[in-house]
């Protein structure tokens, strides 16, 4: 019997005059990979910053272990976009991992080097030991993710928010997160993840949310993603092509 | 005997100037990485007419009350360029362009209406527009040092805590940091550093101080601890070369002075500097060249393309 981790209801939130999400209602459950998905504009980065209070809700309620965000956040881990960030920033990846700690480390102390010995493990976990003093311009972008993705585990978090971390990374940082996630998930860890390649879904998630604006299907990988919810979800222009275990997807407004 | 007493009020001044270059300094990386270059500039402008409406209120020259009021109306400048971004259409660089111009017009209309009160021109409130930190007495020199020593403790306490809400906001929310607080603490800095800095300096001038060593130690540094301590002792460095060259000279405003030694500082890092200076990277550029000319003799002849 696996407790509930995240539950939403009613969830509603705006860009202006835009509302992106509307009335977004669903749970998830401990040690589960959940993948968001959704066409561009679909609401799925803003779901996330929402339900972490870095964006404002309209409506609605967002419960992690039955408690409000605030009291739950050092639970918590998030890896943004990397495009969120300036990588021209003056620091090494060591010290960025080290930001993962800070939290645990106290205000206006400076980390130890156990603290600097736990961020390097973090670096060591994601293959990045190497770059451990590279200064962070001078990484590659999927060695950037890489970082991001040492610093949510130096967090040491139960739960994972990743936004897009799969985005413009070659094979072999996807290969490296991706055993990441699924050690993550070993550990009890519950991890959700916004995704935008429907290819890779049923290999690597076992839980799928549909969200355009609202959610259009969510539950078990094997259960959930078909056809029909991806048609539904994507829109009636989209065609979905399954050939063999490949599947393609065709949109015809581009 | 009287040039011997000059010469301890020129080395209190030079100290003031030094101090106040050193937390500059220090502001002005936090401000360089919070891409808010424009912001300083704007807000030093926006104190004027604190000043003279304070020196109206008041009608005495004390420092620490013309801070006050200068500090007043920087905040509120900052206050409307927020409101403005926000609540309306238009950006943020044209709402910090407005605020400007106006608080600095009506700084300037005020301070000839101050000029012609009784008094008025023997108070030395022109000084702010250029800078004379000659013009400083004992008191405006302690306040000075008091209120820049309690800004670079903040930023240097803060430190690891500076750094992270300016890599990434949101990631520090996560971690249980207050992004509003930090903005605030921020501003309340970075006004601060402004406010002492404007009798010596000038409106017009402050935001180089803030601006021009933070630049500088870019060309030299790829960590942003080594960053803040270099732009710092530029900072320093030129508040104390430019006071001590004009006091050289009678009546010489500090501010132009100041704002030169640093842009030669500025000049010397972007030809030379470690990091990305010009002549650096030409150097670079031509030794990879050779070396790739040496790997492939043939390609190199055809004009290197494949």
């Amino acid at each position: 019997m696996t407790s509930s981790v995240i539950r939403v209801d009613d969830l509603s939130a705006s860009y202006q005059k835009n509302k992106v999400l509307n009335d977004v209602s669903f749970e998830v459950k401990e040690g589960t990979i959940t993948a968001i998905v959704g066409p561009n504009g679909a609401g799925k980065s803003t779901l996330i910053k929402t339900m972490l209070g870095l964006h404002p809700k309209l409506t609605g309620n967002v419960r992690f272990w039955g408690s409000p965000f605030k009291t739950a956040k050092k639970k918590i881990g998030y890896v943004p976009q990397r495009g969120s960030v300036d990588w021209d920033f003056p620091t090494d990846a060591l010290d960025v991992v080290t930001m993962g700690l800070y939290g645990k480390i106290g205000w206006f102390r400076l980390p130890s080097k156990k603290d600097k010995e736990k961020a390097m493990n973090a670096l060591k976990k994601m293959g990045m030991e190497a770059y451990a003093h590279r200064q962070i311009s001078q990484l590659s972008g999927g060695q950037q993710q890489r970082v991001f993705l040492a610093r949510a585990l130096a967090q040491d978090a139960e739960l994972y928010f990743m936004d897009e971390p799969l985005a413009g990374v070659d094979a072999s940082t996807e290969k490296a997160i991706m055993t990441i996630l699924k050690e993550l998930k070993s550990n009890g860890k519950t991890v959700l993840v916004v995704h935008h390649d429907l290819q890779t879904v049923p290999e690597y998630f076992d839980h799928v949310l549909f969200l355009n604006k609202t959610v259009y299907a969510h539950g078990q990988t094997e259960e959930v993603f078909t056809t029909d919810n991806i048609a539904r979800t994507y829109g009636g222009d989209m065609q979905w092509v399954g050939k063999g275990d490949q599947y393609v997807i065709q949109s015809s407004s581009h | 005997m009287l040039s011997n007493l000059l010469h301890i009020n020129t080395l209190w001044v030079m100290a003031s100037t030094m101090i106040l270059g050193i937390a500059a300094g220090g502001i002005g990386c936090l401000a360089y990485w919070k891409r808010q270059n424009l912001m300083s500039d704007a807000l030093s402008h926006a104190a004027l007419p604190g000043v003279v409406v304070a020196f109206l209120i008041i009608q005495e020259k004390n420092l620490l009350l013309l801070v006050i009021g200068a500090a007043l109306s920087a905040l509120l400048g900052a206050f409307f360029i927020q409101w403005f971004s926000n609540a309306s259409r238009i950006t943020e660089d044209t709402a910090m362009g407005m605020t400007l111009s106006v608080f600095y017009g009506v700084g300037v209309m005020l301070l000839a209406i101050a000029n012609r009160s009784p008094g008025g021109n023997q108070s030395g409130l022109n000084n702010f527009i250029y800078g004379q930190a000659a013009a400083m007495v004992r008191s405006d020199v302690i306040t000075m040092i008091a209120l820049a020593s309690i800004v670079i403790l903040i930023i240097f306490l803060a430190f690891k805590e500076w750094k992270l809400f300016l890599f990434d906001a949101n990631f520090a929310k996560g971690v249980g940091m207050s992004i509003r607080g930090m903005n605030v603490l921020y501003t309340i800095v970075l006004v601060t550093t402004i406010v002492i800095g404007i009798q010596a300096v000038g409106v017009i001038l402050m935001a180089a101080m803030l601006i021009i060593p933070a630049v500088s130690a870019r060309y030299w540094t790829h960590s942003f601890k080594m960053m803040i301590l270099l732009s710092s002792a530029i900072g320093g460095l030129a508040g104390a070369f430019g006071t001590w060259v004009s006091s050289t000279g009678s009546g010489l405003p500090t501010g132009p002075f100041i704002v030169l030694t640093s842009s030669a500082v500025f000049i010397l890092s972007l030809l030379f500097g470690k990091e990305k200076g010009i002549i650096i990277n030409f150097i670079q550029f031509k030794m990879q060249q050779r070396a790739s000319q040496k790997k492939h003799p043939l390609a190199a002849e055809k004009g290197g393309s494949q």
